[in-house]
């Protein structure tokens, strides 16, 4: 028997393959360079080179590869969003709308901070970890929940934890969801507190966005009802004006020292907010907040993609850092496996699997766009968090350094952090620090923690060179904080409510009454109770002296690890219940990754003998000088001290306790798997049957 | 002039669009969907549906990420 193919398409397979070829080859020898590059700086492009081609070889073959003989997606199988059609949840949606859709809900502020704190080690681990996290991590996850999901009439991780694995997993699931929003608000509270600490310009510019949305809202209620982009263009020309007014606000010596905030000031402030956002009608003020955020969001990355596009800046940063032994003063800990916790949004998330059995399944009109949603929107965020690094990276490692490490490490006073820097090797002057701050509009950058001072100023580098100059940093630079702050705050607003509607369901259990989602009383209580419950981390580390970064990042990279753990888990189950096994490594390669690195790294956070490091080593040195009657440096009380002693107890036990919901999960999924190879069990799984589309024909 | 209504009907499909992207309310959708599908109910008005949409999206996880 003879196969004919045509010269035509055979002329066409060769120059398919020799581009293919040509692409992974331009991608393997930028990874190369970048690698083995010592001494100069090096130019961003040899990055986007290397992030770019391999996403492209990654997604044309591999998520290929999981479409088509992992799932077998088939255009001829009738979507949930088809079936189910309800004109509100379930609505049949181009696939370039979900896409968007899929990426304004997960790309948040996660893939900003992560590069920009894992810099301490050099640029290379973060871009390594970031580009081969994503192809063989991140996107898979998002990708197999996604396509599990909507089979699935679009249920949610918890349910599918449920019902593929069992109660135990189910239960631990949700409970770890809980605790990771607590985790998660608390953290990125702690980034918008310092990034707005002692500066009016930021804390007006910030503080305004907030009366901008309400007035968004009632303008969409009342004024002009449904009108959503007319409202949003006006919050967007608002927004700039708030720009202006911060600058002009902290032009006024009187003015500006009233916006002058302390760490603690804004902390409280940061809690009536999510508080009011949880209490409050959701189209007053958390819709029009969403909307816009979502404008700036994809504006910001394509303005930033494109600036660095044009700007392309040297990595003054180098491939690696004396900080790999973990000595580094952003965050304590080594490279292994630190580098794996830190960037997470970007690489692997965890988080993603809420939202890809979230909303998106339920809009997908075809099953094979589910490659393109959640292969490639993870892509997308990934290409985020290598502009991140870059900006980061862009830095010299001096300035990197004066902003992200903590007061305990450079003392108080350019001078004292020259010295400092001087010491770790590298090299900036008190009166470039000065001359930077004062570029940028602020009385000073020292120990600006939480990563989004350093990138502000790395974007602003970046916008300036290509847009107005040097001048124009100190706009660019409140323009950059002010986008951060406004991700930040829409993840926290919406965390909030949501934290409070999950406490209220585990509360009807206890006290019928508490679950009444719109009876006032349990409305304030349970967001209350939502909002101390993160408050109390972000307090903690507000008065941390070593910058409560380092104690809340870890762990919220943990957290956020142990839910991609889940998801992995229930991903691994559903395809070997549906007599994939032998396809099983596509999830069980990163899950054995995440297991090592999340236990690895829980354990060194809980028993590590480093005070710097180990939650329970510091509580030791903190009561050693307790009972010595001496206060450490930067605890300025004995209530202070024992306060942080309670707190090191408690990131010990929410560690512990990260840690063993992996542990049960991971051995629940086990205990299935084994039952399901072996045949003790039937592989069953809860896949909504095949159903023609032409059966539907019409919506 | 037809080229400016063409222009208006492609910027009305632009706002359509970017409308679904940040995820608003769509009621125009819904009152074709329960047009056709369910001929005879009466649809909720768009004020009510614009509540209910908004209220379900930020009553569970899954609609925000970090």
């Amino acid at each position: 028997m003879t196969t004919t193919v045509s010269p035509g398409r055979s002329t066409n397979r060769l120059v398919a393959a020799l581009g293919w070829s040509l692409v992974a080859l331009a991608g393997a020898g930028a990874l190369g360079y970048l690698a083995l590059s010592r001494g100069e700086s090096v130019s961003a492009a040899w990055l986007l080179v290397a992030a770019l081609s391999t996403y492209a070889v990654a997604y044309r073959f591999y998520s290929a590869f999981i479409a088509a003989s992992v799932f077998a997606l088939d255009d001829a199988r009738v979507t949930p969003a088809e079936r189910l059609s309800d004109g509100r949840d379930f609505v049949p949606t181009h696939k370039w709308i979900v896409f968007g859709h899929h990426f304004a809900a997960i790309a948040g502020p996660g893939p900003l901070v992560g590069p920009t704190l894992a810099a301490q080690f050099g640029y290379l681990p973060g871009v390594l970890w970031i580009i081969v996290g994503v192809v063989l991590g991140g996107a898979v996850q998002d990708m197999v929940i996604l396509c599990a999901s909507t089979r699935r009439d679009g249920k949610s991780l918890g349910q599918m934890a449920k019902e593929e694995i069992g109660p135990v997993a189910g239960f631990t699931a949700l409970v770890a969801v809980l605790g990771i929003m607590v985790v998660l608000i608390a953290v990125l509270g702690l980034v918008v507190v310092n990034a707005l600490k002692s500066s009016p310009w930021g804390t007006v510019t910030i503080g305004l966005t907030i009366p901008i949305a309400m007035a968004m809202g009632l303008y969409m209620r009342w004024l002009r009802p449904g009108r959503v982009l007319e409202a949003s263009a006006i919050g967007l020309v608002l927004l700039i004006v708030s720009l202006y007014a911060g600058r002009w606000v902290a032009e006024q010596p009187e003015l500006a020292s009233t916006f002058t905030l302390s760490g603690k000031t804004l902390a409280l402030l940061v809690m009536g907010y999510g508080f009011a956002a949880s209490v409050l009608p959701v189209w007053l003020l958390l819709a029009p907040r969403d909307y816009l955020s979502a404008f700036v969001k994809i504006g910001v990355v394509l303005a930033l993609a494109i600036g660095i596009l044009v700007a392309l800046p040297p990595l003054q940063m180098p491939a690696l850092t004396r900080f790999t032994d973990g000595s580094g003063p952003v965050f304590a800990g080594a490279l292994f496996p630190f580098a794996f916790i830190t960037i997470a949004c970007g690489s692997i998330s965890g988080f993603h699997a809420l939202i890809a059995s979230g909303t998106t399944p339920k809009l997908l009109e075809r099953e094979s766009d589910a490659r393109m949603i959640g292969y490639g929107a993870m892509l997308m965020e990934s290409f985020v968090a290598v502009m991140a690094l870059i900006a980061a990276c862009a830095l010299t490692p001096g300035v990197y350094f004066a902003i992200n490490a903590p007061v305990a490490a450079l003392g108080s006073s350019v001078q004292s952090a020259a010295v400092a820097i001087a010491n770790w090797g590298f090299v900036v002057t008190p009166a470039e620090l000065d001359l930077l701050a004062k570029q940028v509009g602020e009385t000073s950058l020292l120990s600006r923690t939480g990563g989004a001072p350093s990138l502000a100023v790395g974007m602003a580098h970046i916008f300036s060179r290509v847009l107005g100059g040097s001048g124009a940093m100190a706009l660019w630079y409140h323009f950059a904080i002010m986008f951060e702050a406004l991700f930040i705050l829409t993840t926290l607003d919406a965390g909030t409510r949501v934290g409070r509607f999950m406490l209220q369901d585990l509360g009807r259990h206890v006290w019928a009454p508490f679950g009444r989602t719109s009876w006032t009383p349990a409305i304030l209580l349970s967001s209350a109770m939502i909002v101390a419950m993160w408050g109390h981390f972000l307090w903690q580390g507000v008065i941390d002296p070593l910058g409560g970064v380092n104690s809340l990042w870890p762990l919220f990279g943990i957290s956020n690890q142990l839910l991609a753990t889940v998801a992995l888990c229930v991903g691994t189950t559903i395809l070997i219940k549906m007599g994939k096994a032998r396809h099983a490594w596509i999830t069980v390669i990163p899950l054995a990754w995440l297991v090592i690195v999340t236990m690895t790294a829980g354990a060194a956070k809980l028993f590590s003998p480093q005070p710097r490091l180990g939650f329970l080593a510091h509580a030791r040195f903190l009561r050693s000088a307790q009972a010595s009657g001496t206060l450490p440096p930067g605890v300025s009380s004995a209530a202070d001290l024992a306060r942080m002693i309670a707190n090191d107890y408690l990131d010990a036990a929410v560690a512990g306790f990260f840690l063993l919901a992996v542990i049960v999960i991971l051995g629940d999924s086990i205990r299935e798997w084994l039952a399901v190879l072996r045949g003790a069990k039937p592989a069953r799984s809860t896949e909504v049957p095949f159903q023609q589309r032409a059966a539907v024909a019409g919506d | 002039m037809p080229f400016l209504g063409k222009l208006r009907r492609r910027v009305a499909h632009v706002g359509v669009l970017l409308r679904r992207v940040i995820g608003a309310p769509d009621y125009d959708s819904y009152l074709a969907h329960v047009q056709r599908r369910h001929p005879g109910t009466v649809p909720l008005t768009p004020d009510a549906f614009a509540r209910d949409a908004l209220a379900r999206r930020y009553d569970r996880p899954g609609s925000r990420c970090c």
